[in-house]
């Protein structure tokens, strides 16, 4: 699973990192253009693709993708 | 960013006026996600009122009708009426809805007219600055009732179901697959469809009313405290019934009605008026 972060719509809610069943996102410490701190996906492979992360993204920052 | 939504949104108008972690892009989400699934972008017109929930349309690629406080439901009314043949989607928020918008609330559930209602709940007067609205719970310390909130909170789905919508349901932004599944199914029906939204707003109603600021913690609580409902269920105290609470397909909606009064009384004048044109020949 590949997951993209799109930190220029991200508003650092941290709504992601709580509720991910894999605790597959960490924060990081780059900023973007609001000044906030964004996730960042550091245990991708984790990932189980339920998509969870991208449905209850308020800005619609994240896209989980599939790979094979 | 999310493919979907970059098909959905106007994206000249980005960044969104929420808060970060504001509960109203989870519905938008759940909302596209269900116009999409269904394929009637060019089939469905949205209609909201005033507040910040009533921004959740305008950020989209659809017909969007942004109106005056409280009369979304009269505007989405009239649109129904003149092109019945469309779909047609309102977003509210609780004050909109329940306070300013009240009466045309009541009077558009007693109709049964075929509109899909989405009210976000997030019991307080966002936008404003945190002023008590009628869904605020008993005990809720906010910026007009700082000792607490003495008066019960209006129950906008119990509201609903007492004056007659045949589609009634509640969830959280907690439920989003939920959520998304009750929309598809409220635009689909021929009624009115009501579907209230407890939603988090950590800016105005995360301190007063919930404790916590952090949009994720109130996000926890309200998935530990609602219980899926099912009919005749105990419900225990403090705890949000969810699901869909009713669902009837026997009634008759407003505008069919409409056409048979119009159609029966034109068949009560016709023979009369044609039976005396024969006679006088």
């Amino acid at each position: 699973m590949k997951v993209n972060v799109d930190i220029a719509h991200c508003k650092g809610c941290g709504i992601c990192i709580a509720f991910c069943p894999k605790q597959v996102f960490t924060y990081s410490k780059k900023r973007n253009t609001y000044g906030t701190a964004t996730p960042e996906p550091s245990k991708e492979e984790e990932c189980i693709g339920c998509r969870l992360c991208e449905k209850l993204c308020p800005d619609a920052a994240i896209q989980v993708e599939e790979t094979k | 960013m999310n493919r979907l939504m970059e098909r959905y949104l106007r994206l000249d108008a980005l960044p969104t006026l929420f808060c970060p972690g504001c509960g109203n892009g989870i519905v938008q989400q759940a909302f596209v996600t269900a116009v999409d699934k269904l394929g009637i972008r060019d089939d469905i017109a949205c209609v909201s009122g005033i507040g910040c929930s009533s921004w959740v349309p305008c950020y989209l690629d659809l017909d969007v009708m942004h109106t005056t406080h409280g009369r979304a439901l009269a505007f989405a009314q009239g649109l129904k009426l003149a092109r019945p043949d469309k779909k047609i989607a309102v977003f509210t928020g609780d004050g909109d809805c329940l306070a300013i918008g009240g009466n045309h609330f009541l009077h558009a559930c007693k109709r049964n007219i075929d509109l899909a209602v989405i009210m976000i709940n997030n019991h307080i007067y966002g936008m404003t600055g945190g002023q008590k609205s009628p869904a605020t719970p008993q005990g809720a310390a906010t910026k007009t009732s700082p000792w607490g909130a003495y008066d019960e909170p209006i129950e906008g789905a119990d509201l609903a179901i007492c004056m007659g919508a045949t589609y009634v349901a509640r969830w959280t932004t907690a439920h989003p697959v939920q959520l998304e599944k009750s929309i598809e199914a409220a635009i689909k029906h021929k009624g009115f469809s009501f579907i209230e939204v407890i939603a988090q707003c950590p800016t105005q109603s995360g301190k007063s009313v919930y404790g916590d600021k952090d949009p994720a913690f109130i996000m926890k609580k309200l998935k530990e405290n609602s219980v899926i409902y099912k009919e005749g269920d105990h419900v225990p105290a403090g705890k949000i019934k969810c699901g869909v609470l009713h669902h009837d397909n026997d009634k008759t909606e407003y505008i069919e009605r409409m056409e048979t009064q119009l159609r029966l009384y034109a068949e009560s004048k016709a023979p009369k008026t044609s039976g005396e044109g024969e006679q006088a020949k």
